[in-house]
């Protein structure tokens, strides 16, 4: 499902962010990133999803080349995939609700079967009763919960979460890991970078452990 | 199409949450617009007093009084087989005096003349209306023996035409720079938006959103600013015609006719919006080719 191969990240500056890193996602596997920050953990996830491009190597996802794709194919493959990011961006110019309909809204869903959808991400990660308030009225855990509803709300894939339980108290932490899990069920692939070795100790998982760059 | 109409109602409902912000905006495109627009009216005014007024041109030879009937078939003659005349008609001096009895109500004054004071003359309607045409025609002809004058009649017609003209280039270079100034305000207005909806554009790309999706609100909002300045436009241009003509009607009641300033007709009215339409697209098409590049998600 994503496949990397001998990848190389230089950032303009000289700053190696990769250095030859491989390794093979299957379909319907759950893989950690772990790493202390600066360890390249959130590069590895942008190059998945085409945000940045390997310098050298190449970065399959469901076989496509990323680094390759011209900029208007990009929009396509991001379609497919669930994006929870590290500092949420969520829109704070309108409701919950609105902030979960927007991936719908792109690829050009109707009315009535966007809102069947919105409520129904809503409702897996327990905000279905917040879905009029704004997202700024919502505690850390919950603004977390809302950035995994807007990605899962357009049924991708393929997951990916940069430092989902970053911010977050330990029972925070376990609810959100607990809702990966069940998506793990249904045959979603995830990847999920941490630097939080606690929330890998419960249950076996395959890790993907990164230091300076380097796949250990 | 309904995804659309969605989008032009979230667009209405951005131009006017700030209502003043987005009437302002309007009002200046329409002021802006207006200008050109109704000059452009009075001008198409004047040109059709002046059409209505000269009609076609035609040159009147006044033959001299001791010229004899001979003399006057045989220019009669020499008229028909000019190649540049297309009619000709005689005027005897004894019909003239006639008709000038007739239209002028100075019957007595003239009947109290000893002689017919007016030549025989010729009204001849040229084939070409060119104005150097015409003046040619009346310089040849006024040569012929036994024409004493050669008038050509609609010449005041020609240099008001030449005013017109004037006038016309003036619309046109004021339309041109105030079309500048509507392109320069959406392309101003739309680049404020793309500032303020950063995040939005930013988190779109991130989740999917192709160019086009990301560029349509912004490019309806200029056409639709375009388009409602241009109903402005009109609706100023309009309004000042219905209250100009009110004591125009007086004015021309005095000089015993009938005046009234035309207003903007169906197509010119279509022209007019479409036209503000369009300029608020390219401004808005403009901006966003600009700015949304400078948004890149990182």
């Amino acid at each position: 499902m994503i496949s990397f191969n001998q990848v190389n990240k230089r950032y303009p500056g000289g700053y190696e962010a990769l250095k030859n890193v491989s390794f093979d996602i299957a379909e319907g596997e759950m893989v950690f990133v772990s790493g202390h920050s600066g360890a390249g953990k959130s590069t590895l996830l942008k190059l998945v999803a085409g945000i940045e491009r390997p310098n050298s190597g190449s970065v399959l996802v469901n076989n496509q080349n990323v680094g390759a794709l011209k900029g208007a194919a990009l929009p396509y493959l991001r379609r497919n995939l669930g994006i929870i990011f590290q500092d949420h961006k969520l829109l704070f110019d309108r409701s919950v609700f609105d902030n979960v309909l927007l991936p719908l809204q792109i690829c050009g869903f109707d009315h009535r079967e966007s809102a069947k959808r919105v409520r129904a991400a809503l409702d897996k990660v327990g905000l279905l009763k917040r879905e009029k308030a704004n997202p700024i009225a919502l505690s850390g855990g919950e603004q977390q919960r809302l950035c995994i509803a807007r990605a899962i709300v357009n049924r991708p894939a393929i997951l990916l979460a940069d430092e989902p339980t970053g911010n977050l108290d330990t029972e925070y932490a376990h609810e959100i890991m607990d809702i990966f899990r069940s998506f793990h069920q249904v045959g979603v692939t995830l990847l999920l970078s941490t630097h939080d070795e606690s929330v890998l100790q419960d249950g076996a998982v395959r890790r993907l452990a990164l230091k300076q760059g380097e796949l250990q | 199409m309904r995804q659309h109409l969605d989008l032009l109602s979230a667009v209405l409902r951005r131009m006017f949450a700030s209502r003043v912000g987005g009437l302002l905006n309007i009002l200046v495109i329409g002021i802006a617009l207006s200008l050109p627009a109704g000059m452009y009216v009075l001008l198409k005014n004047a040109q059709g007093l002046v059409e209505q007024l000269s009609g076609t041109p035609q040159i009147s030879l006044f033959l001299a009084l001791n010229a004899q009937e001979s003399d006057i078939a045989e220019l009669h003659s020499r008229l028909e087989a000019n190649e540049a005349i297309a009619r000709v008609e005689f005027v005897a001096r004894d019909r003239a005096l006639e008709q000038l009895k007739q239209s002028t109500g100075l019957t007595d004054v003239i009947g109290s003349l000893e002689k017919n004071p007016l030549p025989d003359a010729f009204i001849v309607s040229p084939k070409q209306a060119e104005p150097q045409a015409l003046d040619a025609l009346r310089d040849e002809l006024a040569l012929l023996p036994r024409v004493e004058q050669a008038q050509l009649d609609s010449a005041w017609a020609y240099k008001l035409e030449a005013l017109l003209r004037f006038g016309r280039l003036a619309v046109l270079i004021l339309a041109s720079l105030l079309s500048l100034a509507l392109v320069a305000v959406t392309f101003n207005t739309i680049r404020l938006q793309i500032l303020t909806q950063r995040d939005e554009i930013e988190v779109s790309r991130l989740i999917g959103a192709t160019d086009g999706f990301i560029r349509r609100p912004f490019l309806y909002f200029g056409a639709l600013q375009g388009l409602f300045g241009g109903i402005a436009a009109w609706a100023i241009v309009t309004g000042s015609l219905m209250l100009l003509n009110r004591p125009l009607g007086e004015l021309s009641q005095l000089y015993a006719s009938q005046f009234v300033l035309q207003p903007l007709n169906p197509g010119d009215s279509m022209s007019l919006l479409l036209f503000s339409l369009y300029l608020g697209w390219l401004g808005a098409w403009l901006s966003v080719a600009r700015h949304l590049s400078q948004v890149e998600p990182h």
